[in-house]
Order: structure tokens, then sequence, then C-alpha cells
């Protein structure tokens, strides 16, 4: 039986790591295409399970996870359109990797949310910790409260979005892409960037290496407006732009989506 | 890797035991190696002594049932001869013991006659601080030390991986900050100029029990306490002085604050409510303790709180 042998509903094997087996949970409930179920009682294994059968091999485009309860990992490597919500908190690695959904959290989210993500867009209806958006390639992310440190690190696409304060170092190393930083930065915002834009509305404590402040032109307005707008964030408020001095790095400003159009 | 948490009860004592129990538990793929707890109970004018006469590992085998009890023996009589009354001493695993005595002499002078017994080690001593620690998760480590009923106000615990020292007790946090009363530490991280501060440390005559860069911290705060400094000005003045990426937690008698580095590289988040403050490497924790959904956060750079029981 999975989950027994403690509260948390995590087994662990004689090694001390956490039991690798699980079975299906019998408590989902489908209705045409879509689905729900409570995960509080479930271990990771379990809702990743349940998940990947629902979207993958039933056919179900729309899944609600009730309780995720601050439980790791959870929705990651999702390759398919489809929609999810999570009722709740999930904990850390929450998204990573995925590919084309649309997910909804309501509730706060630990480190790495949406890590690598491709595409699809992730929104947080609360906070979330550091390493948001790390490295992501493509899509939407949207955090509707404060973040923690390094913010999109090394991102490599896609489009950031706070509604409140970053923490320092926040687009560490950022290759391509835009953050939409509507409160606060840390420290070192932007340090040894390659390319990409970061705006910000509140106050930035300070500049990293070779981040400076950037021309501002109608294609920003468009930007912010039109993402804005398709997230029903209200009104955007006044942005100054940031961008990559070129004085450590310089090469082409292509996105990985962009780069596969380019005939060698 | 390691997790650590942090509990403090602002309106009266509850099961802090249990409490940081199953906050460790849900952390236990940070660390299987050992865990430790700083609890702090209801202080009265005894004076609360935890300490071990042999490592877990090595308390079994030729003689040693004998050594140990010959051991435990001579603490007492030296306990006598300092001139502190013995009210109990107790063990649950023969080779941990808590003692309770009437004493008012100085606390330094005492830890250093009682660990001149052979394999002798002081985890704490206070009027209500107690370190438990021991090898194995923290239900384990709980259930030999029957955490499950010690209610108090507040306290932190330390879930290890060992990855530069041994897995021993030792090397196991939280850290008392000999030889000053009820403050211990609990720190995810590593301190890159722990050499220059312990050099520094032992001038000023402080002793170590380990190789950990952690135990710096507990020593430190309680050098910069003695001096008359406030425990949130000590966790400030340490951001400047110790180099490293790290979160710490600190306890004393009746405060539980926490420090995180200029590069917030180490996890931390914080719960905060009127009657409870809990703060953990992890939301799983958090969790543990807090069935609902909470509002939590991440404390920034920098940041130094401290909160009061």
């Amino acid at each position: 039986m999975p989950g027994s042998g403690s509260r948390s509903g995590v087994s662990y094997d004689a090694r001390g790591l956490v039991e690798p087996h699980a079975d299906m949970p019998d408590n989902i409930e489908v209705d045409g295409g879509r689905a729900r179920f409570d995960a509080a009682d479930l271990t990771i294994r379990q809702i990743n399970m349940a998940l990947r059968q629902l979207i993958y091999n039933d056919g179900i485009t729309d899944v609600t996870v009730l309780n995720p309860s601050s439980k790791h990992s959870l929705a990651v490597g999702i390759l398919k359109r489809c929609r999810i919500h999570f009722e709740g908190s999930p904990g850390w690695f929450a998204c990573g990797l995925i590919d084309g959904p649309e997910v909804t959290i309501n509730g706060r989210v630990g480190w790495s949310v949406a890590e690598n993500m491709m595409s699809g867009v992730v929104t947080i209806e609360r906070s979330a910790g550091s390493l948001t958006g790390a490295a992501i390639r493509g899509g939407d992310l949207i955090v509707k409260g404060d973040v923690g440190a390094r913010t999109g690190i090394d991102q490599k696409g896609g489009t950031i979005i706070v509604t409140g304060d970053v923490g320092i170092n926040t687009g560490f190393m950022m290759q391509r892409g835009r953050q939409i930083i509507c409160g606060n930065a840390g420290m070192n915002l932007g340090d040894s960037m390659y390319d990409g834009a970061i705006y910000v509305a509140g106050k930035v404590r300070s500049l990293g290496v070779d981040c400076v402040p950037g021309e501002w032109d109608d294609a920003d307005t468009e930007l912010i407006e039109r993402k804005f707008r398709i997230h029903g964030l209200g009104d955007p408020p006044e942005f100054q732009k940031f961008v990559c001095g070129k004085q450590l790095h310089n090469y082409d400003a292509l996105e990985p989506s962009e780069r596969k159009l380019v005939i060698h | 890797m390691c997790g650590i948490a942090g509990v403090i009860h602002r309106d009266g004592t509850a099961d802090v035991g249990a409490e940081l129990t199953a906050m460790l538990q849900s952390m236990k793929h940070r660390g299987p190696d050992s865990t430790g707890y700083a609890v702090y109970g209801p202080a009265d004018d005894l004076v609360v002594i935890r300490f071990v006469l042999a490592e877990p590992n090595k308390s079994t085998g030729f003689g040693m049932e004998e050594r140990l009890e010959r051991n435990r023996a001579e603490v007492e009589s030296r306990l006598a001869k300092i001139g502190a009354e013995v009210a109990t001493v107790t063990s649950d695993t023969g080779y941990a013991f808590r003692a309770t005595i009437r004493y008012g002499g100085d606390l330094k002078a005492l830890a250093d006659y009682l660990e001149d017994v052979p394999g002798c080690e002081v985890l704490s001593l206070g009027s209500s601080l107690e370190i438990i620690k021991d090898l194995g998760d923290a239900q384990t480590v709980s259930g030999q030390y029957n955490l499950g009923s010690f209610r108090g106000t507040h306290g932190i615990g330390h879930v290890r991986m060992a990855t530069e020292s041994e897995v021993d007790l030792a090397s196991a946090h939280p850290y008392w900050a000999y030889p000053f009363a009820d403050v211990a530490v609990v720190h995810n991280g590593q301190l890159t100029n722990y050499h220059q501060w312990r050099r520094r440390l032992e001038q000023h005559g402080h002793r170590f029990q380990s190789e950990c860069d952690s135990e710096i911290i507990a020593v430190y705060l309680a050098e910069y306490m003695a001096r008359g400094l406030s425990l949130e000005t000590a966790m400030k003045h340490s951001l400047d002085d110790l180099d490293g990426v790290f979160t710490y937690v600190c306890v004393t008698g009746n405060e539980l604050g926490i420090a995180k580095d200029e590069m917030a590289a180490k996890p931390l988040v914080l719960f905060e409510s009127d009657p409870l403050v809990a703060v953990a490497t992890e939301e799983a924790a958090i969790r543990a303790l807090v069935k609902r959904e909470v509002e939590t956060r991440d404390p920034y750079e920098r940041e130094v709180l401290v909160w009061e029981v």
C-alpha cells in the first residue's frame, strides 16, 4: 500500500531513499474531458503517474489537482497541450521541462518552478521561491506575488512576469527572453546577461556586471501591453528597461524557436 | 544538502518535540545520516546538562558497558566535587545522558571539568536548552529520546547529509555555543573562512567540539552576545564577518533568529502568524506542521529576523 508507514504519505526503502513503487490512485473523478483528484494522501510518483495517464492515455485535456501539499516535482515533463490546475501549493521543481500545458497554481510554489519550460503558460496566484523560471526557453511564466533570488537565471527565451518584488541576481546570465518585474529588484540585476530585456517598475538596488539601461521603443510598449492584456493583469505601470551592455558577451539574438526557422 | 527547521510559539508551550520531528521527517531526503534537536522547555532553577560518553557507533564492544558506567560515575563525582547538587541523571541510550543539577558557579569551568572525563562531550548546558542528537532520521531519534512528549516554547532541528565530515555525533547539528548557556545554532551551507575564525576564536579561549564549519557560527554569536550585543545585532555582524553561502537559525533562551548570506544561495521558507513562527529549508516541512494552505515567503539576501517568546 503506497504511503503506508508515515504520516506524510511518503515511505522509504531500506537505504532511506523515497520508496519508488506506487499504484495508480483510485480517487480520480472523470467528467468528459475533465478530471480531478485529491493529492493530499498521494506520493509524488502517484500524482505524476495520474497526470500522465490522464493526459497521454485517456485523452483528458483539463486536470485539477487538489491539495498538492508542497510536494516536489509535480507536473514535470508534460509535453502536450492541456490544462492543469493546482488547488493549493506545490513544492519545488513544479512544472519543469513542460512543453505546451497551461498551468494555473492557486497557491504559492517553492524553488525552481517551470525550470527549462519550453512552451505553455504557468500562472501562480501567490509568491514563488528562488530560481523561478530558471533556464526557461519559451512560454509565459506569471507570478502574482514576490519571488526569491535568481529569477530567470540562464533564461533562454520566453517571458517571466512578476507582479511583486524579486531578489538578488535576477536575470543572472540571461541569454534571451524578457522579464517584466512590477516591484523592486534586488542586487546585481541582470549580472553577466548575454541578451534579452528586463523591465522593472520599482527600484533597482544595483545593476550587475554588463547590465545597462536600455532604450525604450514602441515594441517594448506593445509587448508589455499585450502581455498584461493576455494575462488579465490590468494596466501596466511605467517600466525602466535594462539590457546587456555587450561588453562581456556578444552573439546572435535568436531564440531556440526562431533558430529552427533559419536555413543554414 | 542538509535540512534545517525552527519553530517558536509566542503564546506559551506546545509539543515542540513532536512538531520538529514532523518537520524534520518531511525533509529526510535532505539528510538521513543524523538528526539533531535543540529544544527549550520551561526554565527553572536547575541547570540541564546533556552529555555523551561515547559515539553511538563506538558504544558497544568488549568492556564498553563497564567503561561507560565507570565514566558516568566519574561525571557524577566531578559534579559533586565542583559544588553541584545533582538532582537527576538519566539515559535513554546508555551513551547519552541528561542530568539536572543545582549549580551557581562558572559554566565554562563545569563543562571543561566534565569533558576531562574520557569520551565525555557536553552537548548543551543551560536553564532550559536541551540538545539531543543521534544517528538516523527524525523518527528514529525522536523515538530513542522520547521527544514526542517534550513540551516547550521553541526549538530548532537539523537533518544531516554528511558531505565533508564523519557520520558521527560530533559532526551532527545543532551546536551549542560553548560555554554560553542556552545558545544553539543549526546551519545549511559552507563557510569558506572557517579556519581564520576558528583560530581567532580559539585565541579568545574558546574550544571546538568538531571540525564542522557550522560550529563557528554558534561560538561567534555567543562571543558577540557576551560583549553585550543583542542576538539580532550579532547576527547582522556575522553577515559581514562570515564568508560563504549559508542560511542559519539561532536560538537563545527566549529568541529564535534567522540569517541569510548576501547571495541568498541557501533555501529557507518562513511562515509567520501571531502565535507561531516556523522556518524550514522546504515548504514541505511547514506543511507537516501547519496542515492548511498558508502564506509563506523566502527571506531575501542579507535578511536577519528575530522573534521572541
